[in-house]
């Protein structure tokens, strides 16, 4: 197909659930390779901490098999379907091309950390593969790195492996109320620094703490910041009153409250309104995230904020009037230029994202050097062209 | 013996002029031409392969490394980085008609950011010096490679180094999170940072581990951790390696990720129990040394979880240590395993597979048969937690035939590994060594993937050439592009 593709000049888009498609810049094909029917786990041995499934198997299926092991993917793949606006099923394949990681990445690594092989067929046509199906691998080019995050540009991912973990025996959430940004994140920072293993670290800024579900979160006053603490429950309890003698008293959430909270955190719940909105994914260096935050808001008043990962993922919605033509990109960026860092833009409708450079604009010796490999890969462009960037 | 590519005599001939033009960008000593000092970079820890370098640079800065491989690229010269020189796969091997280029002289520690949990050094810096420079602060740099000491972060990013923590604190492209790069070309680049993931493609994560082929590192930005508060360490005896293999799988399966969760074999105990008296147990068929690590609660917890365990699969002893120096000293012998186990041979060649864990009992097995084939003995140390074996060859260098015996029966072994649904090498890299057996994993269509990858860092093969990659990497044929009725895409972008 894609041989066909290739020779015929027709560059394709590849899908599978579809979830993700309004994900990245519209990719501009007139056809559409669906890859849903590559499902199914091939081989999954939970005492080896390893699991190998078809790119198109639905996250869900991922999920049930780990869950029945007492297993999880530690990346804590997040669901971005109420984000996007789609009811389509998440796949295993589409995660990995997106390197979707959520709250525990700043502990556990990203998704890249726990991609460990995988087949595929590039923009030639060619099956090949790179990596193992064992955890411990160094044997040539590390190339599930390039394919995590590449959206699909460069290759079709058709069979991966994971390394998978033990889900912890149990979780508890530290809420601190009324703290501002400004204290906040060097509180969470502070935490981070702490042997106590802290798993989650996140802020919700008043106006996102009430418009959680989670009634200890929207029920305080002011911003409320979450510490997550995972492990055998003997530990939990220690390591939450550690940091209760550190960082002051709180609520405490159980399992149960906390895993409700982490999800509805990993899917960016709080910042979901029905206005128009452009929502923006920035990740800066962790201890500027409140001043970045400080100086885009002094030119967008409208910035909604959610923080997590400690303060080195900031989510920011912005009004479509307030944020002007270009989505807010002039300002966000030249604030991110500031601090180190890179800003996604992962909502806005079509045309925008079409507009305006979705991803951090690169240099021009990386944007030479990403086009070679590009090329190496996919020299006749038929893979998701125009996804990533514009024109290939 | 693996053969190098054919040196390029056009220049070996320029040989003084471009000792000249280096000693123009490196001033001082930093350019070394005596034969014998350039006798001590002609080989790295793979101390089977010598060659001696056409001239050594050891530049200081930057800037200076920028225009050496601008230079190079511009005269078509190879070039060889360095660290340490501690590669186990030959990976800082030199070229007879290549320029070594050692990164020794990048020392310093640029940026301790502690509220960003992460550390700015030169690559030069060893990978203890990094955790010495943070220990105040009660931080450390979790990989952990057994040469420590010596090996550099450089070489570390280079070549993936894990060590025994890794399971759980994973390896080092878990743990770098930006490097300044200097490609072939000359061209200074930044990829990551102090933040977190990539935009665009992840550059970072496939320049680690690219064995010094894809472009020079002159800054690393690394992530340090929070000193876990206590660890013990439990040493168990078991009567089969099958008990071994099973409470592997069940102390994983039940949802312990223990620090670091060592096996060594009958040999490997006898030898390190006579270097270092750390009380192992001789009777044993084999040892499991496991670490685990946090606060006491979640330690006693673990430990009495793991012994419970043990106890089930036939342990024939349990030990816990009691104190940080017999935590210490259950370690000592496993960590002088290997000179331990030098003592009983002239020459020892280590080797580096990785196995799905459940293969252990059989890959043994079939080990043991080929001890009777070759004639060699083996002493097996093995991270038993990630499935990565070190098989330990003995040989005597001296006797003729027996290094060609001890290469013929490690190769056995990674071929045995692969076969079982296993990797050519789990963290020392394929460099020189394995070079060869690269087609036992991959395909044809595999490695011209890798090199069409590499082509696009290093167009004319000018870094690190004759490593990893069994054939030299041909761009130009690579680039061929099949075009159906004269439509090719892109038509005004260069193909080479």
């Amino acid at each position: 197909m894609i041989g066909w593709a290739m020779a015929e000049n027709h560059p394709l888009e590849i899908v599978a659930g579809g979830s993700k498609r309004a994900l990245g810049r519209p990719p501009r094909t007139d056809h559409q390779l669906d890859v849903s029917r590559l499902s199914g786990i091939v081989d999954y041995e939970p005492a080896e901490l390893v699991m190998t499934a078809r790119a198109g198997t639905p996250m869900a299926d991922i999920q049930r098999q780990l869950a029945d092991q007492q297993q999880m993917l530690a990346f804590e793949p997040p669901d971005w379907r109420k984000l996007l606006a789609s009811n389509a099923e998440p796949t295993l394949g589409g995660v990995l091309a997106c390197n979707l990681s959520g709250p525990r990445r700043l502990r556990a690594g990203a998704a890249r950390d726990f991609f460990l092989g995988f087949a595929a067929i590039n923009g030639r046509g060619d099956a090949w593969k790179a990596g193992g199906k064992v955890v411990k691998n160094v044997t040539g080019y590390d190339m599930c790195k390039l394919q995590a995050g590449a959206f699909g540009t460069l290759s079709l991912l058709t069979e991966v492996t994971l390394k998978v973990m033990p889900k912890p025996e149990t979780s508890c959430t530290l809420l601190l109320h009324g703290l501002a940004d400004d204290v906040a994140i060097p509180t969470m920072l502070r935490a981070l620094n702490t042997p106590h293993e802290v798993s989650g670290a996140a802020h919700l800024p008043s106006p996102a703490a009430r418009r959680s579900g989670v009634d200890a979160v929207a029920n305080g006053l002011g911003g409320v910041t979450a510490l997550r603490l995972e492990g055998p429950a003997p530990s939990v309890i220690y390591r939450a009153a550690e940091l209760e003698k550190l960082l002051g008293h709180g609520d405490r959430l159980d399992a149960a409250a906390s895993e409700r909270l982490w999800t509805e955190i990993a899917s960016v719940e709080s910042l979901v309104a029905g206005r128009e909105r452009y929502l923006w994914r920035l990740c800066p260096t962790p201890a500027r995230a409140s001043a970045v935050v400080q100086a885009i808001r002094a030119r967008l008043v409208s910035a909604d904020t959610l923080f997590d990962w400690g303060g080195g993922l900031v989510w920011l919605n912005l009004d479509a009037e307030d944020a002007g033509p270009d989505g807010g990109a002039a300002i966000i960026r030249a604030a991110m230029g500031q601090v180190g860092g890179h800003a996604m833009l992962v909502v806005a409708p079509e045309a925008l994202r079409a507009a305006t450079p979705v991803f951090e604009p690169a240099s021009a010796t990386m944007d030479a050097l990403q086009c070679r490999i590009k090329q190496g890969f996919d020299p006749g462009g038929i893979l998701n062209p125009g996804r990533m960037w514009e024109g290939r | 013996m693996i053969r190098m590519p054919a040196p390029d005599e056009a220049v070996l001939a320029r040989r003084s002029e471009i000792v000249d033009a280096l000693r123009r960008i490196v001033p001082g000593e930093g350019v070394i031409d005596s034969e014998p000092e350039r006798r001590a970079f002609e080989c790295d820890g793979l101390t089977a392969y010598r060659q001696l370098p056409m001239v050594v640079v050891l530049p200081e800065t930057t800037a200076q490394v920028s225009e050496i491989l601008r230079y190079c690229h511009a005269n078509r010269i190879k070039v060889v980085p360095r660290g340490a020189g501690t590669s186990l796969s030959g990976g800082a091997l030199p070229l007879q008609d290549g320029i070594l280029l050692g990164l020794g002289k990048f020392k310093r520690i640029l940026d301790i950011d502690v509220e960003n949990r992460c550390i700015v050094v030169q690559p030069g810096v060893t990978n203890l010096g990094i955790s010495q420079a943070v220990q105040a602060q009660g931080l450390y740099y979790a990989p952990d490679p057994s040469s420590q000491i010596a090996c550099t972060i450089g070489g570390n990013v280079a070549e993936n180094s894990g060590g025994v923590h890794c399971l759980k604190y994973g390896l080092t492209t878990n743990n770098v999170i930006g490097v300044e790069l200097v490609m072939m070309d000359g061209e200074i680049i930044r990829l990551g940072g102090k933040h977190f993931d990539a935009s665009g493609y992840d550059l970072l994560g496939v320049l680690v581990g690219s064995e010094g082929m894809l472009g020079v590192v002159t800054e690393v930005t690394v992530r340090i951790l929070p000193k876990p508060p206590g660890a013990r360490a439990l040493m168990i005896g078991f009567a089969t390696i099958e008990g071994v293999g099973h409470c592997v799988a069940e102390v994983i399966a039940t949802g312990i990720i223990p620090g670091g969760m060592e096996m060594m074999d009958h040999l490997a105990i006898e030898a390190a129990e006579a270097f270092v008296h750390a009380g192992y147990p001789l009777d044993a068929a084999a040892l499991l040394i496991i670490e685990l690590d946090g606060c006491a609660a979640e330690i006693d917890h673990l430990i009495a979880a793991v012994e419970a365990i043990a106890g089930r699969h036939g342990a024939t002893s349990c030990r816990a240590s009691q104190s940080e120096e017999e935590r210490l000293l259950f370690w000592a012998g496993r960590k002088a395993a290997f000179p331990a186990v030098g003592r009983l041979s002239p020459d020892y060649y280590c080797m580096d597979g990785t196995i799905p864990r459940r293969q252990i009992g059989t890959v043994l097995q079939r080990m043991e048969e080929m001890e009777a084939k070759y004639k060699l003995r083996v002493a097996n140390v093995f991270h038993a937690g990630d499935g990565n074996l070190h098989p330990l060859i003995l040989y005597d260098a001296n006797r003729p035939g027996e290094l060609q015996r001890a290469e013929d029966f490690g190769n056995d072994i990674l071929r045995l590994c692969v076969e079982v649904g296993g990797v050519l090498t789990g963290e020392h890299g394929v460099g020189v060594e394995k070079r060869d057996l690269m087609g036992t994993m991959f395909n044809d269509s595999d490695l011209a993937q890798q090199t069409r990858l590499k082509c696009a860092f290093d167009s004319e093969s000018l870094l690190n050439p004759g490593k990893v990659f069994p054939q030299l990497c041909r761009c130009a044929e690579l680039g061929r592009v099949h075009v159906h009725a004269g439509n090719l895409r892109f038509p005004d972008l260069p193909r080479f």
